[in-house]
């Protein structure tokens, strides 16, 4: 099935199977290789992507459902808060071996645009679903704290 | 001549099953996935027994893990027919959508995604605490789902128009594989609290 979706707010043209999930057309058919293949069943939130602002696992998300919504990757996602959770990554130094951040990360950043100064609950809630192997749940937790102070200011 | 004889009695077989299966068709007795028709409580003389009864047969769905897993007594839903907790956790959050950064469809997306086994509709989301089913008695969910200051506000008309006709509602008789389908149809289900009001939406003692 040929069709366009809007990626990183560029139109792009892809031809795959109706049923093929979000995630493999922006891995293979597109080469974003930053949102990553975790579990396959929603579990670990490895392959969080925003679509239309909001964020959705992509590997439960056939195609075919996605319509004329718009797709955010990490590739492309921008703005203050994501330059805040970026810097605040960096300061905490929070990956280790890394293959969950990306997934993090857009996590992070779709509790930032919505709550401004995130509790401890609000970001375990928030978080619970992206899963890290190497356990870095603290620094993460951390990083949203220095993120949310650093957009205050 | 050999072959011939082994070809008459694979055939004759074979016309034995057929004529087995369409009996058993014919002659299949309601099992526990079954509702019964609302016609069947007609010999029950007294109405307010008739229409115990008949809400009794649809707690039959009422109760089912398709229902209560997104009635739960807790914030957290259940899942699968065990009714576990939901994992990850989540929770109902102020609108039963979720909380901010991780609501329902972050997961659960417009129709089931029957390759990993995650189910989906449009709408998905928690019941309010109000009216949380898990671990209730048929007689105290009658009561909550009857009593407008816990069911959102719904009279009899639009509770019975929820029960029979919202397609998240229906979606417990579509659950996709791995899951158990409520009992019988939502249309059973419709007529017997159709039925039930009608005769006077009496509930069980307890």
């Amino acid at each position: 099935m040929a069709l366009a979706i809007k990626v990183n707010g560029t139109m792009q043209s892809v031809d795959v199977d109706n049923d093929a999930p979000l995630l493999w057309v922006l891995r293979d058919a597109l080469g974003l290789a930053g949102t990553k293949f975790g579990c396959g069943v929603a579990q670990c939130g490895a392959c969080t992507v925003f679509v239309d602002g909001k964020p959705m696992r992509s590997c439960t998300l056939p195609i075919s459902a996605l319509g004329t919504r718009e797709v955010t990757t990490i590739e492309g996602v921008s703005g203050r808060e994501a330059e805040a959770v970026q810097q605040a990554w960096i300061a905490r130094d929070v990956p280790q071996c890394g293959y969950c951040q990306s997934g993090q990360v857009m996590s992070a950043v779709a509790l930032l645009k919505q709550v401004k100064k995130p509790s401890d609950r609000d970001i375990d809630l928030a978080m619970n679903g992206n899963v890290c192997r190497c356990a870095t749940y603290v620094r993460i937790r951390a990083a949203i704290h220095d993120a949310a102070r650093a957009l205050e200011g | 001549m050999m072959r011939a004889q082994a070809l008459l009695v694979a055939g004759a077989v074979a016309v034995t099953a057929l004529v087995a299966a369409a009996v058993a068709q014919t002659t299949r007795q309601p099992t526990a996935k079954d509702l019964r028709p609302v016609p069947s409580f007609q010999n029950i003389a007294d109405q307010q027994a008739r229409s115990i009864a008949l809400f009794e047969e649809a707690g039959k769905v009422l109760q089912h893990p398709r229902c209560v897993n997104c009635h739960p007594a807790t914030e957290r839903p259940l899942q699968s027919d065990a009714m576990r907790p939901h994992q990850p956790l989540v929770v109902r959050g102020a609108d039963g959508h979720g909380v901010p950064g991780m609501t329902c469809n972050t997961c659960h997306h417009v129709a089931n995604f029957d390759a990993a086994r995650v189910p989906g509709h449009p709408q998905w989301h928690l019941a309010p605490a109000s009216m949380a089913w898990e671990g209730r008695t048929l007689g105290e969910i009658c009561a909550q789902i009857k009593d407008p200051n816990r069911n959102g506000g719904k009279d009899m008309a639009a509770l019975l128009h929820h029960m029979a006709e919202d397609t998240l509602v229906g979606w417990g008789w579509s659950p996709g594989p791995g899951r158990e389908p409520a009992p019988g149809t939502q249309a059973a289900f419709g007529a017997l609290l159709r039925a039930w009001a009608d005769t006077g939406a009496h509930c069980p003692p307890s």
